[in-house]
């Protein structure tokens, strides 16, 4: 199993140009693109590759960047979605902090390829020492002149800036961070127009994930038949797994697309802390549903996923013990997402709301059994009509819950307390 | 008033865009390190700059978390009760730090020292549980390292 994206993580000083170009393959990539391709054949390379966006939608790169207008005469630009907010994410942190320049790479053929001439890396505002990081790397690559007039000699100019957000998880909506970039309330548009129409102050706009970028160089320079080899057919390349919760050894690992989350979580990430029972695992970030024990055996790619009932998401998965109380879970959840709806749509500002008043009245003892209907009648309200995904975002978790631990909250309504008394939250 | 030097960063981030509002995320970041929240004064100050109204200023203010509109203590303890944080024990850090600093969520020391919040998921959930104090992160939090932290914040 082979590891690209990770692979120089661990070596001395890995944030430097000086190690970027030490490795041998250091912007060759970019060399190899400006030089010996024009952008229609980058973007068919990345179309062939099946590269995926890792941002949470798995919509393909390749497709996207052939939306972007050609020769249009007018700016078009490039978004890359550093906002890293869903819970049980951390992954593109580690890219930021361990590998910057192969993120600043695959901008950079990305720019080419769709025409573009300055980039926005869109960074959670939190992330300040990983602002910092990155400003660094992006510094060096112009005194270096992979970025800035006439890169590498050709007619080809490109400017990347950092813009750091301010705390709000809907502004990792495409739509969201483009009104947060033109200095506005982070509320997303509706759709369509859609962003390689209509974009930052109306102009053709892409936006792509960290991690989708960084696994462009590798396609790049290793090609798409190689990028396809990895992984399954239709979930390509290697991903990155970010684990948290109740294992011994959390953190990201790069594995391909189709791995079990069995051998993820109990080799990779080392089983259960003190090899207590496993009870549930979130597969793939806060907004997919919750999978029971009984089902690790899923394959961790886009179909597998989907047939199981969730999704990948962000690859995020956060791994419960028996000693988690699954309504605790829905209060502090739903908690998240009543704090970071913007408020627009009805359904999503009232269900959110509701949902977590319900959960925890129910968490507290004084819920009635009448109330569990009523959730799934709120999170099915809430699903497939607002103006963004963070609606059903909402929604996903509570449905999961329920359908896999509706026990317990009975059981939370029939005692009128929370059975865990040890729980991890008292 | 924003410092000589701060105005100049200002000046330096507007460039990136090819409008002035843009800036406004980064003004705001800029103005609350320097003078530790966002008062009305600053919002006045920050629209003359950026050529909109005190109002948009407001509303954007007010949309992010980041920002505060009232005064905070000298080092803003802010700490991560999402789920993987949880999992791993984040409540039980909570009550130490409110035991530790004699005061409860969302309050301020009357030394004006620490003020205590709880947030959501900070991108360190591999490294659960954890608390940012102002810009730095803290992971793996233990209450052993919790004391050793407050010991070395003078
Ligand atoms: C509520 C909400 C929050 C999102 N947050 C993020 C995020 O933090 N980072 C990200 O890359 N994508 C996020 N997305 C997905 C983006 O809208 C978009 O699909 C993605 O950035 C596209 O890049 P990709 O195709 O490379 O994945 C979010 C979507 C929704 C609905
Ligand atoms: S679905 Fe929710 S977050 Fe999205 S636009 Fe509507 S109210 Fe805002
Ligand atoms: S859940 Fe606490 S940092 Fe992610």
């Amino acid at each position: 199993m082979e590891k690209y994206l990770t692979k120089n993580f661990d070596v001395p000083n890995s944030e430097t140009i000086k190690a970027y170009l030490n490795r041998g393959d250091g912007y060759k990539a970019v060399e190899k693109a400006l030089k010996e391709m024009t952008p229609e054949q980058i973007i068919e390379e990345v179309k062939k590759s099946g590269l995926r966006g890792r941002g949470g939608a798995g919509f393909p790169a390749g497709l996207k960047w052939s939306f972007m207008p050609k020769d249009n005469g007018k700016p078009k630009y490039i978004c890359c979605n550093a906002d890293e907010s869903e819970p049980g994410t951390f992954k593109d942190r580690q890219i930021i902090e361990r590998d910057p320049h192969q993120l600043i790479e695959g901008l950079i053929i990305g720019a080419y390829a769709m025409g573009v001439n300055t980039v926005y890396i869109y960074i959670r505002g939190e992330y300040a020492s990983q602002a910092k990081i990155l400003q660094k790397a992006i510094d060096e690559a112009y005194e270096n002149r992979y970025l800035g007039k006439n890169i590498l000699g050709t007619d080809f100019s490109i400017d990347i800036y950092v813009h750091r957000g301010g705390g709000a998880y809907i502004c990792g909506e495409e739509t969201g961070l483009m009104e947060s970039i033109e200095g506005n309330k982070g509320q997303p548009r509706k759709k369509p127009p859609f962003p390689a129409g209509y974009g930052v102050w109306g102009y053709p706009t892409t936006i792509n994930n960290v991690e989708t970028f960084s696994h462009v160089s590798h396609i790049i320079n290793k090609g798409a038949d190689w990028f396809k080899g990895i992984g399954t057919e239709k979930s390509t390349g290697n991903t990155l797994f970010g684990v948290s919760g109740h294992v011994k050894r959390p953190g990201v690992y790069e594995l391909p697309f189709g791995v079990s989350l069995k051998e993820i979580i109990y080799e990779h990430a080392g089983g259960i802390r003190n090899d207590n029972e496993l009870k549930g695992v979130i597969p793939g970030g806060s907004s997919t549903k919750i999978l029971t024990d009984s089902m690790i055996d899923v394959k961790m790619d886009y179909d597998s996923l989907m047939q199981a009932g969730s999704s990948i998401g962000t690859g995020a998965i956060i791994v419960m013990d028996h000693t988690t109380c699954m309504v605790r879970v829905g209060c502090v959840l739903s908690h998240f997402y009543r704090h970071e709806t913007c408020g627009q749509c009805t359904q999503c500002r009232e269900g959110t709301a509701w949902m977590h008043q319900i959960i925890s009245r129910i968490e507290k003892g004084e819920g009635e059994i009448e109330d569990l209907d009523i959730l799934l009648d709120i999170a099915s309200n809430m699903e497939g009509n607002t103006i963004c995904a963070l609606s059903d975002a909402a929604a996903w978790p509570v449905q999961g819950l329920l359908r896999h631990f509706r026990d317990e909250f009975e059981e939370h309504i029939k005692q009128k307390r929370c059975p865990f008394t040890d729980s991890f939250l008292v | 008033m924003l410092s000589q030097d701060a105005r100049r960063s200002v000046e330096d981030t507007i460039k990136k865009y090819s409008q002035k509002r843009a800036a406004i995320l980064s003004t705001l970041h800029i103005a609350q390190k320097e003078i530790g929240w966002i008062s009305k004064d600053t919002i006045e100050e920050i629209a003359g700059i950026l050529d909109i109204t005190p109002i948009e200023v407001k509303e954007v203010v007010s949309f992010y978390t980041m920002f505060n509109l009232r005064d905070v203590g000298k080092y803003h303890i802010q700490v991560c009760t999402n789920l993987s944080c949880s999992l791993l024990g984040s409540r039980h850090i909570v009550n130490y730090l409110e035991k530790r600093l004699g005061l409860g969520v969302g309050k301020t020391t009357e030394d004006k020292k620490f003020t205590l919040s709880e947030v959501e998921c900070l991108g360190s959930c591999g490294t659960a549980p954890m608390m940012q104090i102002n810009e730095d992160y803290y992971e793996n939090l233990t209450e052993e390292e919790i004391d050793k932290i407050l010991m070395s914040l003078a």
